[in-house]
């Protein structure tokens, strides 16, 4: 039967193994996987039924769509995992965990090499430490070539295409019978007859009038972090030009929450200080360029403010301060009164200009705008308006609307068991964590979740961060093989889930019958008492975020009080989230990325009203309880959620130094 | 700086039921006008949600006609700049234009190897099940990638 609006087909498939998103974690994992099920079919005779689903299409999809300008995350051959655990830890404020941050460290390089094999042109260092961009044929890296540190942890590539280099590779992995795009899942299935197992997915097309009911013993989710759950600082045509990409809707943790996985961090946020409007990228600017930030009357505020990071030991007084602590140095001059802020790329390329040969200046000026163009063309666009050429004028920085992510410099998302060898705690020393949970930092199968059978990598993996690109395509890959070990180990079991079919279906299509059901009750179809417009909802989400929990409206301030007001209505708008309308598959799939943008939300507010003190200064601050309070609150918060009773509960774990911290001080 | 399609270069991919711009939106934007009631413009397609628009300018770089521009945000910036790309197999070429007349071209390398020309398993082992719990993918070190690490810099182990 061929659907129709709101009338669906309906789709039933059986598989192992199901990958959900398609960016730079789900093409890891379908690389990575098909050469285990080879194997395991070769050696048990068990075919493993793999598929991959994508609300959007892999060749652009994902964080890396548009492209990137750097890697940014290659240890290389002189530095250590342990090293790389470090950095992460103080820039997240103390609060992460090792053995996530080490074992992706150790593995990360094994993938950025691929990319270059694959196509991916990295810029090289030649032996008279002369920048080449990466179609000249140098020594790969594999093979000792020398990349283009833009930073301790990044190198320079020429990534326009990277995101379609790599999503070849896993097309190919995979063949495109394994692969479903433009499907778009919201909501994981658990099992009938154990709740802690998961058993399966459905979602439905954004093309055609079917919905998709997947039966899976293992799952990879892997669908980005969320992006516009605050009211944007441009709110016209501009709201599209968030700093991460506007596609991820918080997918990854609200469908983990309602499926039972604990999630952790939540609390956590990122901040980035970016080019103003555009949200153009920095780190090359700061760190190739060697250009300064500065007030609005020239004074280097990072040298000003120093002190103010001493009032935030240890983590202020590393090398390189915790990306919050930069931030808060920052807030203090545009409170005071002294914006705009600016980069200095006046100065900054007339330094370089003064060394280098007009060729060399040319190829300068020619980074300069790849860096833009490669990642973020929008920020051409607003240099290009305004008459900014950067050697000319420079240009103002500005700290956005908050983000959550896993990826970046943003640590929230799943609890996730880690590798065995690495030292880590296997008892829980706090109390309060519910029963049910395991006690250690693994259980069994690296990268899979408190639900078994369920995985993340990616912005999934929470209490990590600064994995970027290349560590999110690694961390894919380990959670692959483990799926597949799963899999093998669990053969004899099927999959049954907890929901009947007809329920699921009528659920995912709610919003498609409410609309077809008042519709005709009011002339104009977007006032109307019987249902909200998912572009509405987002805004009042936005607006109670932006204005209780910490948004730009309040300078990042929040408190007690301000966290209970934003408690009812946030209750009160998920309660309309019932009552959201689809007028077609295209406002299906934003009703549907807004419920999962509401979940998110929710988890944030929940875990900072937990959280007493004030973690993260320059990204938020409680001001009932402004200060860092290393002695109760150097823990991991976690929570879990009840789908049916839609309530929280929040709880401590404790937090754990696998490496020695104390070498960043020295 | 949303996405606009000219009326004048845009064939709708020649009467197909989905266009390359569809096809490549991450964000679902892109919509073919098959009759013309929602634009006057029957079979072009167009942006259905301009303020959505991340820029990523996946449906600029994939248009067969090159019938896809893009209009800098109108709540942000002053009118008359373009940046506009031409993406080939092997590079990308740029043309940038101010608002006040300034030009600039740019040319960048995008890939070192023919699209479509990747062969993920060539000359690669294949996966050791005996290995499947332990650390490493399965080309293991194939790559020269996988860094050990000191031992001693783990003081819990």
């Amino acid at each position: 039967m061929a659907g129709e609006f709101g009338n669906p087909e309906v789709i039933e498939e059986n598989v192992d193994v199901l990958l959900i998103g398609g960016g730079m974690a789900c093409c890891g994992a379908g690389y990575e996987i098909m050469r285990w099920a080879d194997a395991a079919k070769k050696e048990t005779g068990i075919d493993l039924k793999i598929k991959l689903v994508d609300k959007a299409a892999m060749d652009r999809s994902g964080a890396v769509a548009q492209g990137l300008s750097a890697i940014n995350t290659y240890i290389g051959t002189e530095q250590d995992p342990a090293d790389y655990a470090r950095m992460v830890s103080n820039d997240l404020m103390g609060i992460t965990r090792d053995d996530l941050a080490y074992d992706l460290g150790r593995h990360v390089d094994e993938s950025v090499h691929l990319f270059e094999e694959w196509g991916l042109p990295i810029w090289k260092t030649d032996e008279n430490g002369e920048r080449h961009d990466g179609s000249k044929g140098l020594t790969s890296l594999k093979d000792g070539g020398k990349p283009v540190r833009s930073g301790k942890w990044q190198i320079m590539i020429n990534g326009e295409s990277y995101k379609w280099i790599v999503a070849e590779a896993a097309k190919k992995a995979l063949g495109m019978d394994r692969i479903q795009e433009r499907v778009f899942i919201v909501k994981l299935v658990n099992d009938k007859n154990d709740k802690s197992k998961i058993a399966g997915a459905v979602g439905f097309s954004t093309r055609d009038h079917k919905v998709y009911v997947y039966r899976a013993k293992a799952i990879l989710l892997a669908a980005g972090g969320c992006v516009n759950i605050f009211r944007p600082r441009s709110v016209g045509e501009g709201t599209g030009r968030a700093w991460y990409p506007v596609w991820n809707s918080g997918s990854t943790y609200s469908m983990a929450a309602e499926a039972g996985a604990e999630l952790t961090m939540m609390e956590n946020r990122f901040v980035p200080t970016r080019f103003k409007d555009g949200y153009g990228p920095v780190g090359a600017w700061f760190l190739l360029f060697k250009a300064k930030a500065s007030n609005a009357y020239g004074e280097n505020y990072l040298a000003k403010n120093a002190e103010m990071l001493n009032q935030y030991p240890p983590y202020g007084q590393a090398a390189v301060p915790a990306s919050c602590l930069r931030n808060h140095v920052m807030l203090k001059e545009m409170k005071e009164g002294r914006g705009p802020i600016y980069m200095d790329t006046v100065t900054a390329l007339a330094n370089l200009r003064e060394t280098l040969t007009p060729r060399e200046v040319k190829h300068l000026e020619a980074e300069a705008w790849e860096d833009f163009l490669d990642m973020c063309v929008g920020q051409c666009g607003i240099w290009v308006g305004e008459n900014i050429e950067p050697e000319k004028k420079n240009s103002e920085l500005m700290p956005t609307e908050p983000y959550l992510l896993g990826s970046h410099s943003g640590c929230c998302g799943i609890w996730t068991s880690g590798p065995t060898d690495v030292g880590a705690p296997t008892s829980e020393t706090e109390a309060g964590v519910p029963d049910h949970l395991p006690k250690g930092w693994n259980w069994g199968y690296r990268g899979m979740t408190t639900v078994n059978g369920l995985f993340t990598a990616g912005d999934g993996v929470g209490a990590s961060g600064h994995k970027f690109s290349s560590g999110s395509h690694a961390e894919g890959r380990m959670a692959a093989k483990s799926m597949v070990k799963y899999c093998l180990d669990n053969k004899d079991w099927t999959p049954e889930l907890d929901a009947s079919v007809e329920d699921l279906v009528a659920e995912i299509y709610q919003p498609v019958k409410t609309y077809l059901e008042f519709k005709d009750y009011t002339t104009a179809i977007d006032v109307n008492p019987n249902y909200i417009t998912p572009k509405m909802l987002q805004f009042r989400l936005q607006k109670i975020m932006d204005e209780y929990v910490a948004g730009v409206a309040t300078y990042y301030n929040t408190n007690d009080k301000m966290l209970e007001v934003a408690g009812e209505k946030l209750d009160m708008l998920k309660e309309d989230a019932m009552k959201m309308r689809a007028k077609d598959l295209h406002e299906l799939l934003r009703a549907w990325e807004n419920y999962h943008r509401i979940l998110t939300a929710e988890a944030h507010m929940k875990h900072i009203q937990f959280r007493e003190e004030s973690r993260y200064p320059g990204f938020y601050y409680r001001t009932d309880k402004n200060f860092v309070d290393e002695e109760n609150w150097k823990c991991f918060v976690n929570s879990i959620y009840d789908k049916d009773s839609k309530q929280w509960t929040c709880f401590k774990r404790a937090h754990v130094d696998l490496v020695d911290k104390s070498k960043l001080f020295k | 700086m949303p996405t606009f399609v000219r009326t004048d270069k845009c064939d709708g991919c020649k009467g197909q039921d989905k266009t390359a711009c569809m096809y490549i939106c991450p964000h679902d934007l892109m919509k073919l006008d098959k009759d013309g009631s929602e634009t006057g413009h029957a079979m072009k397609s167009y942006n259905q949600e301009p303020e959505q628009c991340w820029e990523c300018y996946s449906c600029v770089k994939i248009c067969p006609q090159n019938a896809i521009e893009a209009r800098h945000y109108a709540d942000v910036v002053p009118l008359g700049g373009s940046v506009q790309p031409l993406r080939g197999s092997d590079s990308i070429m740029w043309t940038i234009k101010f608002r006040n007349g300034t030009m600039k071209r740019f040319r960048f390398p995008i890939r070192t190897t023919p699209e479509g020309s990747i062969e993920p398993y060539a000359g690669k082992a294949e996966a050791n099940m005996a290995k499947i719990s332990e650390n490493g993918f399965f080309n293991h070190m194939e790559q020269n990638g996988y860094r050990a690490g000191n031992p001693d810099e783990l003081i819990c182990k």
